[in-house]
């Protein structure tokens, strides 16, 4: 079975009318699902949070068959992700997307259960800490991206489970997370 | 019944008259009633089509000719014929008073058997009345030419060229006592010394001027022996061999575009232009669309019907009001437009499944499974023009049974495996027949390449 590093590619990969856009309504929406479930399988796998449309990201390309998407197609199916609140574009221009292979909100719960697990209720962490600290190793929240950090920290103050300090710069911005 | 009364024309399923050897349409008329004033039992032959011929006057009944349901028994009646060859005498129209409000008439004396039944050196005779009912018909037109044709007596030069014809090719290509030895060579030979006789034809006719319209007329004679002598001469011949049956190809491909020998024209047909070149082109597309499997491209036709009519080109536009009006006539063809635009004569009994038959089974092949097939690969299997292949690939792609694959190496189709992958289970190996067909093609092929 082919591979992309350590990501084992679908059979569909070496298709090559998978790398196509397709005209006919009913094999475009099959493909377009195709194509959303493979980039959030690969992102989950390679940890990757953002995908960025210009420039060179190995799913879009298939050395074997000598095929890769159009600028086009990467757009259609980046969208389809963002239509679904699976990805969220982080410009008006749709060069840069940011792929959330866990919701924001799936995101909050595995902090939180982060938080219970190794007892830190109540104390406080910088939010640099829970992305790279000796605590998180291991876990899903090592190396995530600041922005979908950030934003389910945001979403835990608002339920009142967490209380965001501004510090003096972003790096040590710190949050303390309440039971 | 009209039978009793004049000899039945044949007519082709589309409603044309079929030509006699040599024979050339010189009138068309509309809305045209035949009475006998003497007979009081002469049925009625009301408001139909009126053909002028150098041979005859060929009167169609059209309310019979449109109608669709008409089978083969009931249309046979519905066109009769009187030969020029019986016509003894045609009167000068009447200048009156009365004659300028009714109808224009038009009469003439033919010559009929003792049973009343018109035919050439008849008994007796009868007088035949034309009645001009439509407004725009120009009754002093068809008169002289009426005339032109009767004087020039061509239908005689016919059957005397006939029996020559029959005495000069005794024993060698068709004699009538069936004795064929010589097969499509004899043709071919035959051929030869048809075209050296034309030579010399054309020689003596241009070394005077005065002898070239007697000779243009054995000119068209000759075309028109030719064409008959090859579409009759190579049957009952089975020990043709390959050279023999590529010739008789030729032989087949110039006859269908020496084609048509009385073009509808806008000159003869006048109003009725449209609907009688509509007709013809119907008859005319039949062997072309038959050899193209039941489809042509437009251009095509144009292209064929053209050149088959030689001198008396039609407009493009001319063509498509002629398909256009197809839709109001029993005719076995129509038009057929593509999303594309591309626009395409087929026959009615074609059918698109037929073609997706043909074409699932050319991309279920292993080579077509791993690279695909093309338009021009279509169109060699299908036999057609690749513009026409490439319709049937994307409408069989709008059928979700073709996906399409553009990369720098071209515009290639692929069986349709999305609908069979389960979105489920993308990793898993599939247990469809047809995606593991192509895995293991795939497959096969990567590892040849590797060793």
């Amino acid at each position: 079975m082919q591979k992309l590093g350590d990501f084992k590619l679908p059979q569909f990969f070496n298709y090559p009318p998978y790398f196509t856009l397709q005209p006919v309504r009913d094999t475009r929406e099959k493909q377009v699902q195709l194509w959303k479930e493979l980039i959030l399988d690969y992102c989950r796998n390679q940890k990757i949070f953002v995908i960025g449309i210009e420039e060179e990201f190995p799913l879009f390309t298939n050395q074997v068959i000598e095929r890769f998407l159009s600028h086009e197609a990467k757009e259609t199916f980046l969208s389809a992700l963002v239509s679904e609140g699976r990805a969220e574009w982080m410009d008006k221009g749709h060069k840069r997307c940011l792929i959330l292979w866990h919701r924001i909100q799936e995101w909050a719960d595995i902090i939180m259960r982060f938080v219970k697990e190794t007892g830190l209720e109540d104390s406080v962490m910088t939010i640099e800490e829970i992305r790279s600290g000796i605590e998180s190793r291991g876990t899903e929240l090592h190396g995530m991206d600041r922005t979908i950090l950030t934003r389910a920290l945001k979403l835990l103050e608002q339920k009142g489970k967490a209380a965001i300090f501004k510090g003096s710069s972003a790096d040590d911005e710190g949050v303390k997370f309440s039971a | 019944m009209a039978g009793n009364w004049f000899p039945i024309a044949q007519l082709t399923s589309s409603g044309r008259p079929i030509f006699q050897p040599g024979e050339v349409e010189s009138n068309l008329l509309s809305s045209i009633d035949i009475e006998s004033e003497e007979n009081p039992n002469f049925p009625v032959f009301k408001s139909g089509v009126l053909i002028l011929t150098t041979h005859r006057i060929i009167w169609i009944d059209e309310s019979k000719n449109n109608n669709s349901s008409s089978s083969s028994s009931t249309s046979s009646a519905s066109a009769i014929s009187i030969p020029l060859g019986a016509v003894t005498h045609i009167f000068s129209p009447k200048k009156s008073i009365k004659s300028m409000f009714a109808s224009p008439r038009i009469r003439f004396q033919v010559s009929v058997s003792t049973a009343g039944k018109v035919e050439e050196k008849g008994s007796r005779s009868m007088v035949i009345t034309l009645v001009f009912r439509g407004s725009k018909s120009d009754p002093d037109t068809f008169v002289t030419k009426f005339w032109e044709a009767w004087r020039a007596r061509s239908w005689e030069v016919l059957s005397s060229e006939k029996s020559d014809s029959n005495e000069k090719n005794f024993g060698s290509v068709e004699s009538s006592s069936g004795l064929r030895m010589a097969g499509v060579s004899g043709i071919l030979r035959k051929e030869q010394e048809t075209w050296e006789s034309t030579d010399k034809s054309l020689q003596d006719a241009f070394q005077d001027l005065n002898a070239l319209m007697g000779k243009a007329k054995e000119m068209v004679m000759l075309a028109e022996k030719m064409r008959l002598k090859l579409l009759s001469g190579p049957t009952g011949q089975p020990s043709t061999t390959d050279e023999e049956m590529g010739s008789k190809q030729d032989m087949q491909d110039w006859l269908l575009s020496v084609g048509i020998a009385s073009p509808v024209t806008k000159e003869s047909a006048g109003a009725l232009y449209h609907q009688q070149l509509s007709r013809q082109l119907a008859d005319f597309v039949k062997i072309p669309l038959e050899r193209a499997g039941g489809m042509t491209a437009l251009i095509d036709v144009y292209c064929l019907f053209n050149r088959a009519r030689g001198t008396e080109l039609i407009s493009p536009e001319d063509l498509l009001q002629a398909c256009a009006i197809w839709a109001k006539f029993d005719v076995p063809v129509m038009l057929r437009k593509f999303d594309s635009g591309v626009m395409v004569i087929q026959n009615k009994s074609h059918s698109d499944e037929e073609v997706f038959a043909r074409i699932m089974a050319l991309v279920l092949k292993p080579e077509a499974l791993r690279l695909g097939v093309s338009a021009s690969d279509a169109a060699m299997t299908l036999g057609i023009a690749p513009a026409l292949a490439k319709e049937h690939l994307l409408t069989a792609e709008t059928k979700g049974l073709l996906c399409r694959d553009v990369s720098a190496e071209g515009f290639r189709f692929y069986i349709n495996l999305f609908k069979e992958i389960d979105l489920n289970d993308i990793h898993l190996y599939v247990t469809n027949p047809v995606e593991t067909v192509w895995y293991v093609i795939v497959h096969i092929h990567r590892l040849l390449k590797l060793t």
